[in-house]
């Protein structure tokens, strides 16, 4: 924090830390400095120069260099002869600020004016009405008249598309550069910028598709009037209609705080229902931020297709049934199957009802497994990142390791607050066998081969150690090389040091061995135990480590694995949708519930399929990739017969003379601590604490931060992991698999993650349909000279015996012989898998 | 594709500012665009765009900020008329209505063989010579000082010519 | 008329532009004698001795400028402002053009006196004839060995390079213009920091004038003691007046700062056609207030001190002569045109109050407005005044402030024209 610096504004005594603006300092003592164009989480710029306040600093005795006093002892004061912007002057030693001058009310009078000559007076019909800056600070400062002719006004359009998801209303933009900053600044996409100059200045895009940028919503919360919003929210509500409900996100590890407006609405029947999704602040995980998927995506769970009532199967048919008849099924046909029972489930599901589903399970003999291509959460447990850490406050002692993931993709503010821990001084080291977005402000990148991740991390931790691990010839060269030598030693001296890693190209298996060398080279470090320290995984699902955490395991042959049981308990997973050789494996089994919000195509091979909840009608916890435990809260009431899973599972336990808690979530966390030591310390109350947090943000005052809501509903509870509890962590051999980079081999299939995928939390949701791409597979154009193929050329992949028919690109920046699928596409991928490509037809161009 | 036909020029642009400033040639190379095409395609933006490493709507708003650069094709010469405070005082503005009367146009417009479009500027730093033009097209700019509106039909003419061999 | 040219040597030399001809007249002597012989801080406080002031507009100590360059900050840059853009401003075309290996070498000894090894020259767009012409003669210099690698057989290097504008007058303020070297809009930058500690690329930066530069290698070869005989005691040296607007022999006059408006207007420049009287006076282009040509303003001697005695400031001493037949509702017409074409519309003041002052003096002009309309325009300009990120809007109020408070009757008999016909 370093040196604390005493000022006076509005005769408000306030001490704040070097380098604090005024207008901050201000905020600090209590008192609204009116701004625009400044944003607490950007440089100070000075345009809109609503901020004049009159600045008085000590005078200094030219000869002495000593602050000259009043006979009291105070400061003698001098005032410029200017009014001066607050935002952008820093505090000083006995600083007086006046806000409340005749002078400076004049001028705050007088900027209001300058603004309101070209806003359209559409306030009426203003999405932002109720929550706009210049209208609050028109009702503070503005005069009642106007003295402007109105002919005379500056007319643009109004109805300006920037992208399909954010539209522009030039008049009512004010110029305040907000938007065009975040997008440079903050998110390093300037895909917005002004053109023209003077009073025809306007916001365009120039990218395709329109304001290309997976952070575009965030520009409708800051934008301090109703020029920019969302298609999504668009003459949908006004603000004080709704009611603001805090929530977390569901699509990635991140776990971003989020509040969900919502309102009785009458085309859902008078029902509450979401109108939209707005960041709340939560400086440890996402500031203010989110990204598109989250705010956009959450239509999934208001969808017309989800699944409403028990469907049981009769007659080769599924079938309308009451709860009580398929309940009763289940626990006869689970009771009998007993340790034949294979519980499956993914972390797309809460903690509480991972744990119902666990207990049922275990209190039965079954088994249970973790739908998921990604290991290490027992590792995560071990040495994760400690209690207390925060990207928010890692700069230069610190070193970041990001490792297999296209960070950006994978976990859109994952990979922001890594760039921001790099510009603030951190090093950052990337290794991807291909270029990402992440690599921008690298200090080291490294590249290996597909399939090669933990040979990568191996090479790093043998330049630290004398114990050398024979790694594969591939790696001769790396190891030797000397980015990896500086690499490795920027992370053994940092102070600090996380390792993010993530998904690409991996596979379980390669997953786990990834991990097990990531901690590895934790532990040799000494990087764990600590806050700012330890190991992240980037997990694909937003409660994964909450599944570790709960006993879940990914099988190492899910196929087999399923293929051997008689009974199926499928919670919050779609492996035959995503994998067509599921289907035989689960149709062998006899007997298969699906817990479902969605008629899945695994829900379509069930006997009884339970409709459950989607998290914005009931309660719960998830814990996010750097354990953190954070809690959701019920926004909307339930869809006719849906029920939360937790509950589902509690019901069927009572009918198989289990007691499970199936009503009050706040009851099954209480069981949760009481039996997994992890969560021993972990409570509602503890979740939903909160403390002031810094900088204030601020909604509908003077000091306008954007639409962020405040978050007065917790902040969550960071579990700490082993080693921080002074429990021993072991080193373990990592074994290599042998790994084909291509070559004889021919090509390799690996999955990748794209942030828009083709899921089902993301395709129900009709907005980000522009966005989502068709099935397709990226290429380097040398891998299949032989083919003759041009981008955008129909294929037909040959892959796991399946044979699927989707688009090609090529790139020349990705390495030969591999074939880059994403996940989620339709294409059936678990891990690097040999394919073969046949041309269908070329495209037409 | 201006990276390839221009593609020496380029590099002695290029070369001027340090190597991790390549965003300086910004303008310099919508010149070279401007100077190929008439005025700056969208296509010019993304390939300028590519050679700096900075995004595309980045480009179009050093186009749209100054103006000298055009984004849409007008007359094949543009006679830029100086009739700023200086000027106007020595006669500019009736120099201009005139020529305008002359050439059947309103300042702004083009002539209908799409060769002349006549536009009205801000000072050109030639306030002792006034009346006077500069004269932009493809090849670059011209002053011409000292005018009177038949010395500048006359400049018209010639240009008419070069423009038809 | 001063006997000899110390700016616009080119008017008594034939062939000035030609390298071998500057050199045969003294040229590179002071760079060479600088490279070699003094330390690079000497030749700072020879610039500072001698009391020239930039010639850009604000007329800042050059070489108090330099001394705050930040040494713990490396690379260091020169940039010379060649955008003269200011209506009425004519001077640096014509160094450039009849003189530029003076400027050139000014250039250079600036350079090595702040030991920065890259200097840019940006031109507006509509000099790249000129632009063409700096590069030959940049590239002539680096064949003679006068610029380029280890220059005089020493470890200075430098190389000049030049940079074109492409039309926006505020890129003549020099951090809008720094920021539009980067290949950004030319939008001014916060202050502090100053170029000197921030410059371009972040970079300790000294940005100076054409013509500022000009003088350098004559203070260098001469010495400070000569310069300070010539002008005034507090403004020394020659300057460069851009003479315009009603006047029968307008142009560039180079004479010792100090002279009088009447010695210029009527001696110099021949006085004004027709036979017609001065009205106004305008001293530093679009941006100055209309200053009343009496008998008092005629005999105000022309320098940093004296201008301000009249209502005015000698900026970048652009004289725009105004006669008996102007009405001032038509001259801030004009000028407020000129500045809504130009403000780059980045602070509220600038951007709004001048759009709208555009909008009231169009009406007033069309004689459609009432003295209400004089009233609020006068209020408007007093509303911008102050509160602007950087000088432009400054600058557009003051003829509109100036000119309704010196010359009521013009508005006054417009505002009549519309009640008598209303
Ligand atoms: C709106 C505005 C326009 C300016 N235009 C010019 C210009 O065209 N040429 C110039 O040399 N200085 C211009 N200046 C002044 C520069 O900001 C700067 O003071 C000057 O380049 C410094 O050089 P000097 O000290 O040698 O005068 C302008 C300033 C402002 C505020
Ligand atoms: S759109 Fe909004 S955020 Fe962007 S400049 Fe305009 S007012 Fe500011
Ligand atoms: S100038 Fe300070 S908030 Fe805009």
């Amino acid at each position: 924090m370093g040196q604390l610096i005493s000022l006076e504004i509005d005769g408000n005594k306030v001490q704040v830390p070097a380098g604090t603006l005024v207008v901050d300092a201000a905020r600090k003592a209590g008192v609204d400095i009116p701004v625009f164009c400044y944003h607490p989480k950007m440089e100070p710029v000075g345009m809109c120069r609503m901020c004049l306040v009159e600045i008085g600093r000590p005078q200094m005795n030219r000869d002495t260099g000593e602050l000259e006093r009043n006979e009291d002892g105070s400061y003698v004061i001098q005032f410029g002869p200017k009014l001066e912007t607050g935002c952008t002057e820093v505090v000083s030693e006995g600083m007086v600020v006046r806000g409340m001058t005749d002078e400076v009310s004049r001028a705050r009078k007088d900027i209001i004016e300058f603004l309101l000559t070209s806003h359209p007076l559409d306030c009426p019909v203003c999405d932002k009405g109720g929550e706009c800056s210049l209208q609050n600070l028109t009702m503070e400062f503005g005069s009642g008249d106007g003295r402007f002719l109105y002919d005379e006004k500056k007319h643009f359009s109004k109805h300006v598309p920037l992208g399909e998801l954010i539209y522009l209303d030039r008049e009512r933009c004010i110029q305040c550069g907000r938007c065009v900053r975040f997008q440079d600044e903050i998110v390093d996409d300037a895909v917005i910028g002004f053109e023209g100059r003077g009073r025809s200045l306007k916001i365009v895009t120039y990218s395709e598709p329109g304001f290309d940028s997976y952070y575009s919503g965030n520009t409708t919360d800051i934008c301090p009037v109703g020029a920019l919003t969302t298609s999504d929210f668009r003459f949908g509500a006004r603000p004080w209609e709704m009611k603001a409900v805090a929530s977390v996100c569901t699509h990635c590890p991140v776990g971003c705080n989020l509040t969900l407006n919502v309102r009785r609405e009458n085309k859902s029947g008078g029902d509450f229902v979401v109108k939209r999704v707005l960041p709340r602040q939560n400086e440890a995980v996402n500031e203010i931020w989110i990204c598109d998927k989250g705010r956009f995506a959450h239509h999934y769970a208001s969808s017309e297709d989800r699944l409403t009532q028990p469907l049981v199967r009769v007659d080769g048919e599924l079938t309308p049934a009451s709860w009580d008849e398929a309940l009763e099924l289940v626990a006869k046909r689970f009771k009998e199957a007993g340790s034949d029972l294979l519980t499956l489930a993914s972390g797309r599901i809460s903690n509480e009802d991972l744990f119902n589903l666990r207990s049922l399970s275990d209190h039965l003999g079954g088994s249970t497994a973790l739908y998921s291509e990604m290991a290490g959460g027992d590792l995560v447990a071990q040495v994760g990142v400690g209690q207390g850490s925060n990207f928010s406050n890692l700069g230069p002692e610190t070193t970041i390791f990001v490792v297999a993931s296209n960070l950006e993709e994978e976990a859109p503010l994952y990979w922001l607050r890594v760039k921001q821990a790099a510009e603030r001084g951190a090093k950052l080291i990337v290794a991807n066998p291909r270029h990402t977005k992440t690599e921008r402000l690298a200090s080291h990148v490294l590249r290996y081969p597909y399939g090669g991740e933990a040979a990568l991390v191996l090479a790093l931790t043998n330049s630290l150690s004398t114990k050398r691990i024979d790694l594969p010839n591939e790696f001769r060269e790396i190891e030797r090389s000397r980015e990896i030598q500086a690499a490795a030693k920027d992370f053994a001296e940092a102070d600090n040091a996380i390792i993010l890693f993530g998904n690409e190209g991996t596979g379980l298996q390669t997953s786990r061995h990834l991990a097990q060398a990531c901690a590895n080279l934790l532990i040799i470090t000494g990087h764990t135990g600590k806050a700012n320290n330890g190991l992240i995984a980037v997990w694909q699902r937003a409660n994964t480590q909450g599944a570790w955490d709960m006993g879940f395991r990914p099988a190492a042959d899910l196929i087999e694995t399923v293929r051997s049981k008689q009974a199926l308990y499928i919670a919050a997973a779609d492996p035959a949708g995503d994998d067509p050789n599921f289907v035989e494996a689960i149709k062998t089994t006899g007997f298969i519930v699906v817990q479902e919000l969605f008629l899945t195509e695994t829900a379509k091979l069930a006997d009884v399929v339970l409709p459950a909840q989607a998290f914005i009608e009931r309660e719960g916890t998830l814990t996010n990739g750097e354990r953190r435990v954070q809690r959701f809260y019920t926004a909307v009431p339930e869809r006719l017969q849906t029920r939360p899973d937790y509950s589902i599972t509690a019901q069927i336990s009572q009918l198989v003379g289990l007691e499970l808690e199936d009503k009050h979530p706040f009851r099954v966390m209480e069981q949760i601590a009481a039996q997994i030591p992890d969560y021993s310390d972990v409570s509602y109350e503890k979740v939903s604490a909160v403390v002031e947090q810094w900088p204030i943000i601020g909604r509908s005052d003077l000091y306008y931060g954007g639409t962020t809501y405040e978050n007065s509903q917790g902040l969550g509870y960071q579990l700490q992991p082993a080693a921080q509890k002074g429990q021993p962590v072991s080193l373990e051999a990592v074994q290599l698999e042998e790994f084909d980079s291509g070559g004889e081999a021919g090509l390799v299939a690996v999955p990748v993650t794209v942030l828009y995928d083709r899921g089902q939390m993301v395709i129900p949701a009709d907005l980000l349909h522009q966005r989502i791409p068709e099935p397709y597979v990226v290429v380097h154009p040398e891998s299949i000279a032989h083919l003759g193929l041009i981008d955008g050329a129909h294929v037909r992949l040959d892959i796991s015996g399946i044979e699927v028919d989707v688009v090609a690109h090529l790139d020349e920046t990705i390495p030969q012989d591999v074939l880059l699928v994403p996940r989620s596409m339709g294409i059936p991928i678990h891990g690097p898998t040999p394919v073969e490509i046949a041309v269908v037809e070329q495209a037409v161009t | 594709m201006i990276a390839e036909k221009y593609a020496a020029e380029i590099e002695i642009i290029l070369a001027k500012y340090p190597p991790d400033q390549k965003r300086s040639a910004v303008m310099a190379l919508l010149y070279l665009a401007q100077r190929d095409g008439g005025y700056v395609t969208k296509g010019d933006m993304v390939e300028i765009s590519e050679i700096l490493g900075i995004t595309p709507t980045e480009v179009a708003s050093i186009v749209g900020f100054y103006t000298l650069y055009h984004d849409q094709p007008e007359g094949v010469i543009r006679i830029q008329v100086c009739n700023d405070l200086p000027c106007a005082l020595r006669g500019a503005d009736e120099f201009l209505e005139k020529l305008c009367e002359n050439l059947g146009i309103q300042v702004g417009e083009t002539t209908p063989d799409g060769l002349v479009t006549i536009e009205a500027v801000m000072c050109l730093a030639a306030c002792d010579k006034a009346p006077m033009f500069q004269v932009q097209s493809a090849d670059g700019l011209s002053y011409y000082e000292d005018q009177t509106v038949s010395s500048a039909l006359e400049v018209v003419e010639t240009l008419r010519k070069q423009d038809a061999s | 008329m001063m006997n000899e040219f110390i700016l616009l040597r080119h008017r008594q030399i034939p062939d000035l532009d030609q390298l071998e001809v500057y050199r045969q007249h003294g040229g590179f002597e002071a760079f060479q004698n600088a490279v070699t012989a003094m330390n690079p801080n000497d030749v700072t406080q020879e610039v500072k001795a001698s009391g020239l002031r930039g010639r850009g507009g604000a007329g800042f100590p050059t070489g108090l400028k330099w001394t705050f360059i930040d040494n713990e900050n490396w690379p260091h840059y020169v940039v010379a402002n060649a955008d003269e853009s200011e209506p009425g401003t004519f001077k640096d075309r014509e160094i450039m053009e009849g003189n530029p290996f003076q400027f050139l070498e000014g250039v250079a000894l600036t350079a090595y006196a702040i030991q920065a090894t890259e200097a840019y020259i940006y031109l507006r767009g509509e000099f790249w004839q000129i632009a063409a012409s700096l590069d030959q003669q940049i590239e002539e210099l680096e064949a003679a060995g006068l610029l380029g690698e280890k220059i005089f057989d020493t470890d200075f290097s430098l190389r000049i390079f030049t940079h074109l504008g492409a039309g926006a007058y505020l890129c003549g303020e020099e951090t809008a213009l720094l920021e539009s070297m980067e290949g950004k809009l030319g939008q001014p930058r916060l202050r502090p920091p100053f170029p000197p500690s921030y410059g371009l690329y972040g970079k300790p930066t000294v940005v100076n004038n054409v013509e500022t530069l000009t003088n350098v290698p004559y203070i260098i070869t001469r010495g400070a003691d000569w310069y300070t005989s010539i002008g005034t005691e507090k403004s020394t040296g020659p300057k460069i007046f851009s003479l315009s607007g009603r006047v029968n022999k307008p142009g560039n006059y180079e004479l010792p700062l100090g002279t009088t408006f009447r010695e210029l207007i009527f001696e110099h420049g021949g006085g004004i056609p027709d036979g017609r009287e001065i009205k106004a006076i305008m001293a530093a282009g679009a941006s100055s207030s209309l200053i009343i040509a009496n008998e008092e303003a005629l005999d105000t001697p022309m320098d940093y001190e004296s201008v301000p005695n009249v209502g005015a400031d000698l900026g970048s001493a652009s004289v725009i002569v105004i006669d008996d037949t102007v009405s001032i509702d038509w001259v801030l017409y004009k000028t407020l045109h000129f500045f809504s074409h130009e403000s780059c519309g980045k602070c509220t003041p600038c951007r709004e109050g001048i759009y709208w002052m555009r909008h009231i003096i169009d009406r007033i002009h069309q004689d459609e407005a009432s003295w209400s309309d004089v009233e609020l325009l006068n209020e408007v300009a007093y509303q911008i005044k102050g509160k602007c990120l950087c000088a432009l809007g400054e600058f557009a109020i003051e003829a509109v402030t100036s000119g309704i408070e010196r010359f009521e009757s013009d508005f006054r008999a417009k505002a009549a024209e519309i009640s008598s016909e209303g």
